[in-house]
């Protein structure tokens, strides 16, 4: 009991992360109608940011946070407004190919870095390696950190697309872009702003990724989890996917555990195969019909 | 300039539309026959290799370009393919037999799949063949017995009576023969009503299920089809390397299949043979261009996905209908000259148009 209790907390952990990533999906798909495969590579990026500004600038670990996130947020802005606002109203093919290449070209160049790319890092954090011992169990405070950022931070984005005029706007746009647009709201410059928000998460997943696993140049590869979750907890959803990163994240956990080996790294995608079959607009998905 | 006069429908649709069309792809085809005593036994591999893309190149094309259905697990039918010829072949099976059992399977394998397709659109359809595709690597990996685990697994030579491919030159004819025929099958398919059919999803679904097209059936029927040809391809792709394992069918050749596809130019049955050519010569090139570039740059582990990256964007970017799209451009300004306008391929601006609301 104990035991799976442990489990589940550690999934828990990995499924913040997931939910973080799956986070951003959402923000770029409500915007941009796309499912960014670069999403993943943006918070390796972070994470290589964050390592960047605390070993060779020498920051301490908050000042570090905050540049990197402030840093991968002006990028994100970046990368809207010159490749992906040339082609929006493209085929949606096109723009999926369009992110996939992004996630190329940032692996690519993360790993030329000479001496930095190809090598595996620890990201020196002031909580790194310390466990907490609750009655019989422990806590890893590394975990417990990623949840409680996580916890903080959509508290922090619930309160933003509920009460600041930018995040009504926000919802307005992705409800309907063309009935935004008439009503004075300024679209395009929301997309680039839902794309450095996206970005901004993304950088703050890889940050508290990083303890846990390592920064290199492949992590980004845990973003192709991070679409079962959105998927799970119906894209288009902000709060879903928060529930469905935890939903993938138990449940891979649980597998890894339980199940014969193998069943772990799959685990996720046979997740999200069954909801696309039996319900695929997801848990807090909406169900929307057009009338011809 | 040519004008051509059609007086019949079955001008309109026949495959060589007039007496260039019979000179150019002869002389093509003659090359091709010429091309084991004119190659190096090098080029010859890679002549190989861009022929068994090609035909895999045709099957997502077929799905991708004309019916406008993602995949992001075509490796997965690759590997269906390559696993199936190698067990068939393993047990002395004839190679025609045996590939034609690798495009059943992976057909049967890619209804298996399209039938949750039938459920969801667009973006979710990539999701769910990306699903599919870690899982079957997973299956690869895991069913030792028949695939031999992550160790991988020998592939006998194609034999048939006694006749075995294993020289480079007969194998590459053997190839040659499987690209010519899928080739024909899909100009043919295309032109029927079953390829006019798929066309008219792509554009729209809702005219085509208002004219009486069943999207179900055609759906499905797309992605047998377009399976069938990567389990083909699978089935040469195994002859030629001798050797499979899972990870040669993992999420890295689908972006390369998708990639191979976009960059020909998708929507075009030439995109999958100039695409494949691309993908096939890429590494070359770059290799060839390490040699002056800086040892920074040319001696990088990430040089190669960087230029892959680079040249996924700039296409979609600058050139969506790719190099066959760019070729058509050129053609056209001087069959026209001197009267090409900027303007006459420019793409359509559209509002966002939501997926969501289909």
């Amino acid at each position: 009991m104990l035991q799976a209790l442990q489990i589940v907390i550690s999934g828990v952990a990995q499924g913040c992360i997931y939910g973080l990533i799956a986070l951003g999906l959402v923000l770029i798909y409500k915007t941009t109608e796309t499912v960014s495969f670069a999403h993943g590579d943006l918070m390796m990026l972070g994470a290589f940011a964050g390592f960047g500004c605390m070993t060779l600038l020498g920051l301490p670990f908050w000042l570090a946070f905050v540049a990197t996130v402030v840093a991968m947020g002006l990028f994100g802005i970046v990368l809207e407004r010159i490749v992906i606002r040339p082609i929006l109203g493209q085929p949606a093919f096109a723009l999926v190919t369009l992110t996939i290449g992004i996630g190329y070209v940032a692996r690519g160049l993360v790993t030329m870095i000479p001496g930095v790319g190809t090598e595996t890092h620890s990201l020196p954090v002031p909580y790194k390696d310390q466990t907490w011992n609750v009655g019989a169990l422990v806590l890893n405070v590394e975990q417990m950190v990623v949840i409680a950022a996580t916890t903080m931070l959509s508290a922090v984005l619930y309160a933003m697309f509920r009460y600041t005029r930018v995040g009504v706007a926000m919802q307005a746009a992705s409800q309907n872009q063309l009935a935004a647009y008439y009503m004075g709201i300024p679209v395009r410059r929301l997309n680039g702003l839902a794309w450095g928000l996206a970005a901004a998460v993304a950088a703050i997943a890889g940050l508290l990724l990083a303890p846990i696993t390592f920064v290199y140049a492949n992590m980004g590869f845990i973003g192709l989890k991070a679409i079962p979750a959105a998927v799970v907890g119906g894209f288009g959803s902000l709060p879903g996917a928060i529930v469905g990163g935890l939903v993938i994240g138990i449940v891979e956990s649980l597998s890894g555990f339980y199940l014969p080996e193998g069943f772990k790294d799959v685990a996720p995608y046979a997740v999200v195969l069954i909801m696309l079959v039996v319900r695929p607009n997801g848990i807090f998905g909406d169900q929307l019909r057009k009338k011809v | 300039m040519r004008f051509l006069f059609k007086t019949t429908y079955l001008q309109d649709i026949r495959l060589a539309r007039h007496g260039g069309y019979v000179f150019w792809y002869g002389l093509l085809v003659l090359a091709l026959l010429a091309a084991p005593w004119l190659c190096s036994e090098y080029w010859l591999a890679q002549l190989t290799f861009i022929l068994i893309y090609s035909v895999v190149g045709l099957g997502l094309m077929l799905l991708s370009g004309f019916t406008g259905l993602f995949s992001l697990g075509h490796a997965a039918f690759l590997g269906v393919g390559a696993y199936t010829e190698a067990a068939l072949v393993g047990i002395g099976t004839p190679f025609p037999i045996a590939m034609a059992a690798a495009g059943l399977v992976a057909a049967g394998v890619g209804v298996v799949v399209g039938l949750p397709a039938l459920r969801v659109k667009g973006i979710y359809l990539a999701i769910a063949t990306l699903a599919f595709g870690f899982i079957v690597v997973e299956i690869f990996a895991r069913w030792e017995s028949m695939t031999g685990g992550n160790a991988g697994r020998q592939v006998m030579a194609p034999k048939l009576f006694g006749w075995s491919a294993d020289s480079d030159a007969s194998f590459y004819f053997v190839c040659l023969v499987v690209t010519v025929l899928a080739t024909l099958a899909i100009l043919n398919l295309l032109r029927a009503p079953t390829g006019r059919a798929f066309v008219a999803i792509r554009d729209s679904e809702i005219s085509a299920q208002s004219l009486g097209i069943h999207l179900a059936r055609y759906k499905t029927l797309s992605f047998a089809i377009s399976a069938a040809l990567a389990g083909v391809g699978g089935a040469l792709y195994a002859h030629k390397l001798k050797f499979i394992s899972p990870d040669q069918f993992d999420i890295l050749q689908s972006i390369d299949l998708i990639l191979m596809i976009v960059v020909g130019g998708v929507g075009s049955v030439h995109g999958a043979f100039l695409g494949a050519i691309f993908l096939i010569t890429m590494p070359q090139v770059i290799a060839l261009a390490k040699d002056f570039l800086p040892a920074a740059v040319g001696q990088a582990p990430g040089l190669q996905g960087t230029v892959y990256g680079l040249v996924l964007i700039g296409f979609v970017l600058f050139e969506p209908l790719g190099i066959y799209g760019r070729w058509l451009k050129m053609r056209t300004y001087f069959q026209i000259f001197p009267f090409y306008r900027r303007g006459m391929f420019k793409r359509q601006k559209s509002f966002l148009k939501s997926d969501r609301l289909k």
